[in-house]
């Protein structure tokens, strides 16, 4: 039977805080990136059927199963349970991690994907296939099958090492192993792939060992899951998401990646396949809030120091996105000979993006770090002078043309949404300084508070069409456009202002897309963008935040929440026709969306209760 | 003997070693990585494990180049060459014999004939170190060379 690639909802996250993996409702591994999130694929599949790695374990026939999935309650730790009439598999799989206790006192592999395959019910064939791709087959897999110490993979960037109850045959084609075994009611069986890059590997002995490594896994995520603060009717949906955004933050330096993939298209069997596997400083405000608002003070304090850190090396301009140690992303470049998923060709690693002007990115910034501090959080005296500098460099620089939110690759323009940023980074700083977090530096205040009121007026005279009662795309424009239902967010506006309630009533009704979501402006939808997840959960948070009645701010959200997959995972876009996931899977900023909109209803039903939202008891304590 | 010399050069001979050899790694050239080979006799956990391992990888070194230094006063002359050679005989021990019986000595180390168990767990190197890289023995060897250089080429044998 002909291979085909799983539906982009069929896929499930899992991965070590590091690195990621992606499994479909077959049990099949289609992406893995080692050691990096935006490390050269292992198993790549999912961009290219025809000569890239997967890792299937499955009951055999593939058909006639009814598949149910779900993570391991507060874990990253996923099971795939195949039912039948008579017979019933769980396939648990997991990317192992450890507290710094076990750390210590284990030596442990520097990444190791486990499987576990379990017969439930009746007796069930299992079909196993193994193909090892490495650097997404650009490199000739060189395996060595040794009987006692499993298959290992060299590959230029380190060893792959496979280890398995049960031995794998090799194939006729390079790198591709197979086995088919049986197994009977009761008996499991355990198969693990390491990496190492730098070191001599560490071997799983399987067996009970490999049994501790998940429990220790699940104790690991459940521990961190316990953190959140948030006690809501929607817990389910918001530690799912948390925990989505947890594995997409990678641990050594802080830094949160877009998505775990590359190149899962916008439009299937199109070009508008782009990497997201890098970190971009737009999503920095809205994540930084969300982190300390679920309790997560200490990855909220690093992503903003990792946030301060990439922004020393360009400022006062401000790069889009960098890699996970903060380095500019990689040249965009298209891989060679890979089909792309379903036919959506190029594949494309690395980012053009990354050399675009984006003006937003400063109020992001600032913001972030306003969010920081109001939480107790401090600047040291080049922090104050490097944001003095962001500042001044805002007040000049303004009305600059740029890409705008959207990235848009034709001619640069004066987006509105980015002269409110422009605005909110003065604002914040301005703020920061009144407030004394900034008070080591001389502002030019009078400058920043003309600069400020300037841009203001500038939005609210040439960002609003008085015939459509909207704020527009661009400055002068006409079109509307979805992320201005931000402006409220940044507190340029009040959410129930007219002014607000216009933009909302027409971005409603000209750029709708099914479930509650919204296509980002005129020109994406004529070019067949899909529904965009981010910009349905700002609909609902204006709801939330006081631009529409609190049961109808549940509602979209509770529409919104049928986003999600099976395990509760979001893309970055739906097919507007056929309601799939498209775009790059999961998206990191879909998730923070779910994550706002839910503190944002619990924040109105507490004000309208009369009592004090957990963030405000929170930022009340602070220091 | 000169003792001056022998800890001054022993001692840059060793530094240079170690460096030869993480570099190597950083290249991807091998994964063989003395410290944490050293250092996991002792602990598991990797960071402490390479950290004391480093240590001790700097006494081994020094203590080894007791032998050059015997051998330089043998010969009553040292030397660049003289160095190299013995570097060489060095690293065709380490590669022929010393790596291999590893897992014998090693509390840690799986071993080639009946795989990891609980407490052992760590790669074994193979033979020539192999199972670490194709490009292991060279790396070794390379670093041995230069250790014996080193140390022939400053050490002075009066």
């Amino acid at each position: 039977m002909t291979w085909t690639q799983p539906p982009i909802q069929d896929l499930a996250l899992i991965g070590d805080c590091r690195s990621a993996a992606l499994v479909d409702r077959r049990g099949d591994v289609v992406w893995l990136c080692w050691p990096r999130f935006d490390s050269d694929a292992l198993f790549a599949a999912l961009v290219d059927a025809d000569r890239r790695g997967h890792w299937c374990l499955r009951p055999a026939p593939e058909d006639g199963w009814r598949v149910e999935r779900r993570y391991l309650p507060d874990t990253n730790v996923l099971q795939t349970r195949f039912i039948r009439e008579d017979a019933e598999v769980v396939l648990t799989d997991c990317m192992t991690v450890a507290g710094e206790d076990d750390q210590r006192r284990l030596l442990l592999p520097e990444h190791e994907l486990l499987r576990h395959v379990e017969c439930v019910r009746g007796e069930v064939p299992i079909e196993h296939a193994l193909v090892l791709a490495p650097a997404f087959g650009r490199k000739k897999a060189r395996v060595h099958a040794h009987p006692t110490l499993g298959l290992r993979c060299e590959a230029p960037a380190g060893a792959f090492l496979f280890r398995g109850e049960v031995p794998l045959s090799q194939t006729a084609t390079p790198g591709a192993f197979a086995a088919r075994f049986t197994l009977r009611a009761g008996e499991s069986r355990r198969f693990s792939l390491t990496y190492s890059a730098q070191a001599p590997s560490v071997l799983t002995p399987l067996g009970a060992t490999s049994d501790d490594a998940i429990r220790r896994t699940v104790r690991w995520w459940r521990t961190w899951a316990a953190v959140c603060i948030y006690r809501g009717p929607y817990r389910d949906a918001v530690i799912r998401s948390a925990l989505a955004l947890k594995l997409l933050c990678y641990a050594p330096s802080g830094a949160i990646v877009a998505a775990a993939t590359s190149s899962l298209p916008e439009r299937v069997g199109g070009s508008l396949n782009w990497d997201y596997r890098y970190c971009w400083i737009r999503d920095a405000a809205f994540t930084c809030r969300v982190l300390y608002d679920l309790g997560y003070a200490d990855e909220a304090e690093a992503f903003i120091e990792w946030l301060l850190h990439i922004t020393r090396l360009s400022q006062p301009r401000l790069q889009v996105m960098f890699d996970v140690f903060g380095n500019p992303s990689p040249r965009e470049r298209e891989l060679e000979g890979a089909c792309g998923y379903r036919d959506s060709r190029p594949v494309r690693l690395g980012n053009g993006a990354v050399r675009q002007r984006q003006m937003d990115l400063h109020g992001e910034l600032l913001d972030a770090v306003y969010a920081h501090c109001r939480r107790g959080g401090e600047l040291d005296r080049d922090t104050e002078q490097l944001l003095a500098d962001l500042g001044n460099y805002v007040a000049r620089s303004w009305r600059l043309p740029d890409r705008g939110i959207w990235e848009l690759r034709g001619p640069p323009r004066p987006y509105t949404h980015s002269r409110v940023l422009c605005w909110t980074a003065l604002d914040r700083l301005i703020e920061l300084h009144q407030e004394r977090h900034i008070r080591r530096v001389k502002l030019d205040l009078p400058a920043l508070f003309r600069a400020r009121d300037e841009i203001r007026r500038t939005v609210l005279e040439e960002g609003y069409d008085q015939r459509t009662d909207s704020y527009v795309e661009y400055l002068g424009g006409r079109d509307p456009d979805a992320a201005l239902l931000l402006l409220p967010w940044y507190a340029f506006e009040p959410a129930d202002s007219p002014r607000i309630r216009g933009t909302f009533r027409r971005v409603v009704a000209e750029l709708s897309a099914p479930h509650g979501l919204f296509f980002r402006n005129p020109t994406l939808r004529r070019m067949g963008d899909g529904g965009f997840v981010a910009c349905g959960f700002w609909a609902a948070e204006l709801l939330a935040d006081g631009g529409g009645p609190l049961p109808l701010a549940h509602a979209w959200f509770e529409q919104l929440l049928h986003c999600r997959n099976d395990v509760g995972l979001m893309s970055e876009e739906l097919d507007p026709a056929t309601g799939d996931a498209i775009g790059n899977f999961p998206q990191a900023y879909s998730h923070v969306g779910l994550i706002s909109v839910a503190l944002a209803l619990e924040a109105r039903a507490r004000l309208e209760r009369g009592r004090p939202t957990p963030a405000a008891v929170a930022e009340e304590a602070a220091p | 003997m000169n003792v001056g010399s022998w800890m001054l050069w022993g001692f840059v001979a060793t530094v240079v070693l170690t460096t030869a050899l993480v570099a190597t790694q950083e290249l991807r050239l091998t994964r063989v990585n003395i410290p944490l080979l050293l250092g996991s006799v002792f602990t598991p956990e990797r960071s402490r494990a390479k950290a004391l391992g480093t240590l001790l990888h700097l006494v081994n070194g020094w203590i080894f180049s007791l032998l050059y230094v015997a051998a330089f006063q043998a010969w009553g002359k040292a030397g660049l060459w003289r160095g190299m050679a013995i570097g060489l005989v060095h690293a065709s021990f380490v590669l022929v014999a010393g790596l291999p019986a590893l897992p014998g000595i090693h509390p840690r180390m799986a071993h080639d004939s009946w795989g990891p168990t609980a407490r052992r767990q760590l790669e074994p190197p193979g033979w020539l170190g192999l199972h670490y890289g194709p490009f292991t023995p060279v790396t070794i060897l390379l670093a041995h060379l230069l250790f014996g250089a080193v140390l022939g080429a400053f050490y002075k044998v009066h």
